[in-house]
């Protein structure tokens, strides 16, 4: 398979996938801005989001304030910001045609379709009915997509890396909005927060689709040290670092066995769900939560490079 | 010129012909309204396979469909008999042509063509003197334009002989066909055309480097995403199991060209490529191309990888040369030209200069290197003042110009809003010329001008496709 064929899947896969999260962090901070500040807090909630979108830098020096607008605007449909849902989905389909024939008709049908009606919402919602209407659209038609690959590619290099540069994504996201709210999942008898917190928490659980889960999963009330608990060692619950990790793991053998050689991306992938696999959540508070999410940030960047120069270029 | 257009389907006088008995029969039996849900039905065909984008503007990316019309264009076996022999024969001479302007020219030397036809041509290629290529094949897929004026008379409008398009909307039209209208086909027995990809990939095959192994590499070199025959570039990659390259996954080493893959590089012989010489490579050509392989040239002059079509073959498809093309035939193979040429005169030559200049209203006057109608005069729809000023633009530069009479291209039974009616059509048969033999699929791209009394079959100006029969006999 040629390396840009491979590298365009990847980045497809990564870019609906990316598309997706900013849709449910925009839903999540919609919710939590609705709230009497006495729930939540006094904390710029739009400003989160940005920070929670790894594009902090780049907002701040396109706008002056982070408020409804300028951030709805800047992660919806910015054309200057080159991880706006429209450009995520823009650069997914051109990366799609770029590929058409390595897609399923059902892919190309989910990535086109969704491109064309794109254009629906024009420059921007009239309306929060119609901006929430949006969001759910974006969640929607990521789900279409990777429906579609699931269901209809054939399982071979094609698919693996798609599903790489989904995993790749997913492990960065819930990584990036840990690192965010870290200071909200500490240990009850550290926390700097007030009992208020409670609707951070389950908005982060929902930031990630995890609230249903969280209780069936644990049977409690939700406890801050839970909630990373789940999203960083739980490999039952789909969008933890454990579980992406896992399925980076699997494809990457996939990889490695059809073509019959195993590399420096399939070595970092193992030390990582390694390190994963070996801690327990006590273990992480006692050395810092946050220097364990900043070095886990770090080497799944470094597998990305891996992959890229063992594959796609 | 006959001043009556010729229909296929009616002749002049309205007699109907063979060939469209069992049309013409069938569609006296559909209700009208049949036609219409039918024609809808292959737009959403069409627009579920995904042709449209062969047309974006990228900036509005809007869907643009080439219109597609129902009702096909039938060719009868003797006909197409014809047409075999005339394009097998052109193919040949303009190999012979190509292959002799970079070695020997002795048709030159012999005053045949004038030398400074080719040699101030921007698309002659002096890297390609001397050059030895696979087979001595030249133009590996030729597109020859084609109009027919009366029962009997078919001109070559136009050879091309660079990188011919719209071989997919052949095969697409065939395919929605078949899907739309069993019964009319049921009617009849038309000659397949969905081999042309076997044809394709066993022409490519057959022109590899000695230095390829048993089972050559074969790629298709795109310009990419925003050209506008992108679609087609994919779709003939697909049909043929072959990669889509672009300049950016090749590289060259040692004069051997490589495609960056997943598990390591791997050699490619033989490139259909469909980018222009000008950026095929940036140190041999254009050197702002970054659609090229920067030491492709070098490998191919070292013979390691062959370019589908040939460099150089511009030479082949000009204006200017084309008037020389029945003198080409007859040099190289010593035989009339079963295709005739449109009527030309050469405003170079004294004679025909002065024919011109006398019959300027009834002529179409065009600049030899001139394409896509710029610098033309389409005398009988000119004014007075327009005519004159050509004129005088003509005298200063006779050199520049060639002049044709205005044709009446024949026409087909087309679905338009009043109903059936008869619209000019042209054809562009594809012509494939491996080591072994010439390859021919029955039929080609039909275009056609859907507004009433237009000529122009350009998808830009309002024309359309239509499926191209050619009947068993």
């Amino acid at each position: 398979m040629l390396s840009r064929t491979a590298d365009n899947l990847y980045w497809l896969a990564r870019y609906v996938e990316r598309a997706e999260y900013l849709a449910r962090i925009l839903e999540v901070t919609q919710r939590l801005t609705t709230l009497p500040l006495a729930y939540v807090g006094s904390s710029n909630e739009w400003e989160s989001a940005v920070a929670t979108a790894g594009c902090a830098h780049a907002f701040a020096a396109a706008y002056p304030e982070a408020n409804e607008e300028t951030v709805t605007d800047f992660l919806c449909f910015s054309t200057a910001n080159p991880s706006s849902i429209r450009n995520c989905f823009e650069i997914a389909r051109t990366n799609a045609r770029a590929v058409r024939t390595a897609l399923t008709v059902e892919m190309w049908d989910a990535i086109n379709g969704t491109w064309l009606e794109l254009k629906r919402f024009g420059n921007g919602p009239t309306s929060r009915e119609e901006f929430m209407r949006f969001l759910r659209w974006v969640q929607e038609n990521s789900l279409r997509f990777d429906g579609s690959a699931y269901r209809t590619m054939l399982r071979n290099d094609a698919y693996w890396f798609s599903r790489l540069g989904l995993y790749m994504e997913r492990a960065d996201n819930t990584a990036r909005i840990l690192d965010v709210k870290y200071h909200m999942l500490l240990p009850a008898h550290e926390r700097v927060g007030g009992p208020l917190d409670y609707f951070q928490w389950s908005a982060i659980l929902r930031s990630v689709s995890a609230l249903t889960a969280y209780h069936w999963v644990y049977r409690e009330s939700v406890k801050p040290w839970l909630i990373a608990d789940l999203l960083i060692l739980r490999d039952e619950m789909p969008r933890s670092l454990a579980s992406c990790y896992e399925n980076l793991v699997i494809y990457l053998d996939h990889i490695a066995r059809a073509y019959g050689r195993q590399g420096p991306a399939q070595r970092q992938a193992r030390a990582v769900r390694a390190r994963l696999e070996n801690s327990r959540m006590e273990e992480i508070f006692q050395q810092g939560m946050h220097e364990f999410i900043g070095e886990f940030i770090d080497s799944n960047n470094r597998l990305g490079g891996a992959i890229t120069e063992q594959y796609l270029m | 010129m006959a001043a009556v257009a010729f229909d296929e389907m009616k002749g002049t006088d309205g007699t109907l012909r063979p060939a469209y008995g069992e049309l013409s029969r069938w569609l006296s039996e559909v209700p009208p309204d049949v036609l219409d849900y039918r024609r809808r039905e292959a737009e959403v065909l069409f627009r579920r396979i995904g042709i449209t984008f062969a047309v974006y503007g990228e900036a509005d990316a809007q869907e643009r469909l080439i219109p597609f019309d129902v009702l096909p264009r039938i060719l009868s076996a003797p006909e197409w008999d014809i047409l075999r022999a005339g394009l097998e024969q052109r193919i040949k001479a303009i190999n012979h042509y190509i292959h002799d302007v970079y070695h020997r020219r002795e048709i030159l030397r012999a005053g045949v063509v004038p030398e400074d036809l080719v040699f101030q041509n921007p698309v002659f290629r002096p890297e390609m003197n001397g050059q030895k290529v696979p087979h001595d094949i030249y133009v590996h897929i030729g597109g020859i334009d084609i109009v027919r004026v009366d029962a009997e008379t078919f001109y070559v409008l136009e050879d091309n002989a660079r990188t011919p398009s719209g071989v997919s909307y052949m095969l697409e039209n065939r395919e929605i066909m078949l899907r739309l209208f069993p019964e009319l086909f049921a009617r009849h027995r038309v000659a397949p055309v969905e081999n042309y990809p076997d044809e394709l990939l066993a022409t490519l095959d057959s022109v590899a480097p000695a230095t390829a192994s048993a089972d050559p590499s074969v790629v298709l070199l795109t310009p990419g995403v925003y050209n506008s025959a992108y679609y087609e570039h994919s779709f003939l990659a697909d049909k043929l199991g072959i990669e889509l390259v672009e300049g950016r996954d090749l590289f060259v080493k040692d004069d051997l060209v490589f495609m960056r893959t997943t598990q390591g590089p791997r050699r490619v012989d033989v490139i259909y490529r469909r980018i222009d010489d000008d950026f095929l490579d940036p140190l041999a050509f254009r050197p702002d191309s970054a659609l090229g392989v920067p030491g492709l040239m070098s490998a191919y002059q070292a013979g390691n990888v062959t370019l589908a079509n040939a460099v150089g073959t511009g030479i082949a498809d000009d204006k200017a040369v084309y008037s020389y093309m029945p003198a080409i035939v007859k040099f190289y193979l010593g035989e009339e030209p079963i295709l005739k040429n449109v009527p030309t005169w050469r405003c170079r030559e004294q004679e025909h200069l002065g024919y011109v200049l006398d019959h300027l209203e009834e002529l179409v006057v065009k600049e030899v290197h001139g394409s896509g109608g710029y610098g033309m005069l389409i005398g009988p729809k000119a004014d007075r003042a327009t005519v004159a000023a050509f004129r005088a633009k003509l005298k200063s530069n006779p050199r520049n110009f060639i002049a044709q009479p205005t044709l009446a291209l024949s026409t087909c039974p087309t679905c338009v809003e009043e109903g059936v009616a008869p619209r000019h059509v042209d054809l562009r048969p594809f012509v494939l010329t491996g080591r072994d033999r010439v390859r021919i699929v029955p039929g080609g791209l039909t275009r056609v001008a859907l507004k009433k009394g237009s000529l122009v079959v350009n998808s830009s100006q309002g024309g359309g496709t239509k499926d191209t029969w050619v009947l068993d006999r």
